[in-house]
């Protein structure tokens, strides 16, 4: 598989406070790799650092092939490609249509396209018929769905989703999950999610990196990280004890 | 008369003064409609623009600008008053501009006064705005000038309202239109009162005039103008905002 990120010792110091301690990973093209690790190691850090909302302190951080040098023009042109779905969603207060639509209309699409486009995502998310109620009156599992329909629907290459099934029910879990499988297998999205939701990582990821106290201690397949953990510490952190 | 039936036959006088459509009543009300609005459209056209500058331009100074504008909305009326005289009279640096004791001295004063009340008002607006909506903005490919919009749109309600506190401002304003306008009204017998029409006469400064005149019903009627023309702007700003 290509390389879509590479990151060579990367290293992110927030007020003298290493937050990541270089970290090098290579994620590939169409794979769903998963970040995780106890709250407040960095994973939050990582994705903003991959949609250029943080720059490296230290490091190389690639992008299919060419180095990010994080100029505003650049930035806008990798999250051309991009989307990031945070834990909480942040809803736009427009109509669930106006909110899908969103990023086809900064991109210039037409009014057709954007109705076709729209009506299409709303579908695959099962929010068909709500294309005209206030996005902000949503349940919270219909708003995280809404925020995956206007994270998908103008087909980014790369998805960086942050804890997208915090907080949701079981219903919507499984929803959200069935969707990351499905935009990956159907579209060839690279999906990297950070999350501590380790019966999640099994059913959905291909490839797992532990992150534990800003370093990243391991990266295996979600098969090799269940049943052989390399690294003690991920072994205790996949058992559920304290790591840290 | 006791103090009631004075009160009371002063609002009966009111409403036969505002039912028949008194001309004096009539052209008091159109010189403040006309003047305060005029002022609050320019002063929203500048603070508006200015509160996003200020939000999302970093620049130096920046910091002393915000400082200016927190200052400026507590500005003493008749001191802005004084300064626009001193600027406007034949003998001021403006004073080829022969402005003094127009409707558009009084433009001036209120503009002076009330530009730093709308852009406070804004910039607590804007502030008020999620980051991770701005992100989000970001994240789904905006730039810089779907950030801006979006940003009004959410931050919609608190920008009316600074309008609004600023309309308000001007409306029951009279310090300074009253030093650079001069309340004047033409002489002559026009609808039995015993004054003409307005030039640079308004609600606030007819009232302080009629009342120490001793007419108290026209003072009462102009009064209710006044509460009615503002309850009618904050209503349909309400009903926006219902709609919405």
């Amino acid at each position: 598989m290509a390389e879509l990120f590479r990151i060579c010792n990367l290293t992110k110091t927030f007020a003298g406070k290493d937050v990541l301690k270089n970290i090098n990973l290579r994620i590939y093209r169409g794979e769903i790799f998963a970040l995780i690790g106890p709250s407040g190691t960095g994973k939050t850090t990582f994705l903003r650092i991959l949609n250029l909302f943080e720059k490296p302190t230290n490091g190389i951080f690639e992008f299919d092939g060419k180095p990010v040098n994080g100029t505003p023009l650049e930035k806008n042109r990798i999250r051309q490609r991009s989307s990031l779905l945070f834990q909480t969603p942040a809803v736009f207060n427009l109509s669930v249509f106006d909110n899908v639509a969103y990023g086809l209309k900064v991109r210039g699409f037409d009014k057709s396209t954007v109705e076709k486009k729209v009506k299409e995502a709303l579908g695959i998310v099962g929010l068909s018929g709500m294309e005209t109620q206030k996005a902000r009156t949503l349940s919270g599992g219909e708003a995280q769905r809404m925020a995956f329909a206007r994270a998908i629907v103008y087909g980014p290459e790369v998805l960086l989703l942050d804890e997208p099934t915090a907080n949701l029910d079981p219903y919507n879990v499984a929803k959200i999950e069935e969707l990351i499988r499905h935009i990956r297998d159907k579209c060839g999205t690279t999906i990297v999610i950070a999350t501590h939701n380790l019966p999640q990582v099994k059913r959905i990821a291909d490839r797992v990196g532990v992150l534990l106290e800003g370093k990243l201690i391991e990266v295996n397949s979600v098969g090799g990280i269940f049943t052989s953990p390399g690294d003690a510490r991920s072994a205790a952190f996949l058992k559920g004890e304290m790591v840290y | 008369m006791g103090s009631f039936e004075f009160l009371l036959d002063g609002i009966v006088r009111a409403f036969e003064l505002i039912v028949t459509l008194n001309p004096y009543i009539l052209s008091i009300t159109g010189v403040s409609i006309k003047v305060s609005g005029t002022a609050t459209l320019l002063a929203a056209m500048t603070a508006i623009p200015l509160a996003f500058a200020l939000s999302f331009v970093q620049f130096r100074g920046r910091h002393a600008v915000i400082t200016l504008v927190n200052t400026g909305m507590g500005l003493p009326p008749v001191f802005v008053g004084l300064f626009v005289f001193v600027m406007l009279v034949p003998a001021g640096p403006l004073g080829f501009l022969n402005r003094i004791f127009t409707p558009e001295a009084m433009i001036i004063a209120q503009y002076i006064l009330i530009t730093p009340i709308i852009t406070g008002i804004t910039l607590s607006a804007i502030k008020a705005v999620p980051e991770p909506i701005i992100e989000t903005v970001y994240t789904l490919g905006g730039r810089e000038k779907d950030v801006v919009l979006t940003t009004l749109l959410e931050a919609r309600f608190g920008v009316i309202t600074a309008v609004l506190a600023g309309l308000g401002r001007a409306l029951a304003e009279v310090g300074a239109i009253l030093i650079v306008g001069g309340n004047i009204a033409y002489t002559g017998s026009v609808g039995g009162i015993g004054e003409g029409l307005s030039y640079t006469r308004t609600l606030t400064t007819a009232i302080t005039s009629e009342t120490s005149k001793g007419d108290i019903s026209t003072s009462i009627a102009l009064g209710i103008i006044l509460i009615a023309i503002y309850l009618f702007v904050n209503v349909a700003a309400g009903f926006f905002r219902r709609q919405d």
